[in-house]
């Protein structure tokens, strides 16, 4: 009977295929990852159309809001109720106003209600919106590729 | 003067263990922040308030009146447009539009061109009022978009 030898073999895996497997990935992971993604809300499911197309340009000056199904609204991740987004509003233009050469037309307000919520909620902000002098809107919705 | 004795055949190891494990967090971290990129657009309205109020028919355009009225649920129970019952046919409410505008459609030329006014029912669900922008919009041949109407606002919202 032969006996092994006790002798411990050190195995050494080749670590060589995985190492170069993770750093694919990651790199398709970093390229992929999109930091824009902070403009999102949760809350909120867009609405799709076809004949929208991707923005090529930001929009200048943008007031994005966000409207959740019960017809929550936030803008940069605060709460607010249509009384209260009239206050909003007008802070957000002091800081355009401070600005050279932009006035109270040249902002955009970019409207991203969620597709089972009232429209009326959304004329709502349109019309709070518009007493504060505001008059460019858009209603941001999903583009659909069918 | 000394000579350093040759190390013969001496195998320099890596320490792996601590690279792959900050490789396996960065990884993580990147699947984990990882969202599909889901491409959106705009449908561009422009509301003054002063146009309201002022009522400039110096181009002698009324808007186009679509009248969306919504069940109790906020589902879409009719449309009309300008006293014409449409019913819930979007595709009817695009065939109406293009023969209203007829040779005026297409991208509106210092601001001038045909308007759709909507007034809607306050409990509407988004989406449908969104489907009929769409409709009156324009429609797609193919991979080209014909554009209809390009100027659409909103009537004052009716309070329930």
């Amino acid at each position: 009977m032969r006996v092994q030898s006790k002798t411990p073999d050190i195995v050494e895996a080749d670590l060589t295929p995985m190492i170069d497997m993770v750093f694919q990935l990651i790199a398709f992971f970093m390229v992929l990852i999109n930091f824009n993604q902070t403009e999102a809300n949760d809350n909120v499911k867009l609405p799709s159309s076809e004949l929208v197309k991707p923005v090529d340009k930001p929009l200048d000056f943008p007031i994005v809001i966000h409207v959740g199904q019960d017809g929550r609204v936030f803008v940069g991740g605060e709460e607010y109720t249509v009384e209260t987004l009239g206050n909003r509003f007008r802070s957000e233009l002091a800081v355009l106003n401070a600005q050279k050469d932009l006035t109270d037309a040249d902002a955009n307000v970019i409207i991203r209600a969620h597709k089972d919520t009232a429209t009326g909620d959304v004329q709502e902000i349109i019309r709070v919106a518009q007493d504060q002098g505001l008059e460019n809107f858009a209603l941001r919705v999903k583009e659909d590729r069918r | 003067m000394k000579f350093r004795g040759k190390a013969d055949n001496q195998r320099v190891e890596l320490q792996m263990t601590s690279m792959i494990d900050v490789v396996f967090l960065l990884l993580i971290f990147f699947i984990l922040t990882f969202k599909i990129v889901e491409m959106e657009g705009d449908f561009s309205i422009r509301m003054p308030l002063s146009d309201a109020a002022a009522g400039s028919m110096d181009d002698s355009e009324l808007p186009i009146k679509l009248r969306m009225r919504a069940t109790p649920d906020g589902q879409l129970a009719s449309m009309t447009l300008n006293d014409n019952s449409l019913g819930t046919d979007l595709n009817l409410l695009r065939e109406t539009i293009l023969s209203l505008v007829g040779n005026n459609a297409g991208p509106s030329v210092n601001g001038k061109g045909p308007e759709v006014e909507i007034d809607t029912d306050y409990n509407l669900r988004y989406e449908n009022v969104v489907n009929a922008i769409t409709a009156v919009s324009g429609y797609k041949v193919g991979e080209e978009t014909v554009k209809l109407v390009e100027k659409i606002k909103f009537a004052p919202p009716r309070r329930e």
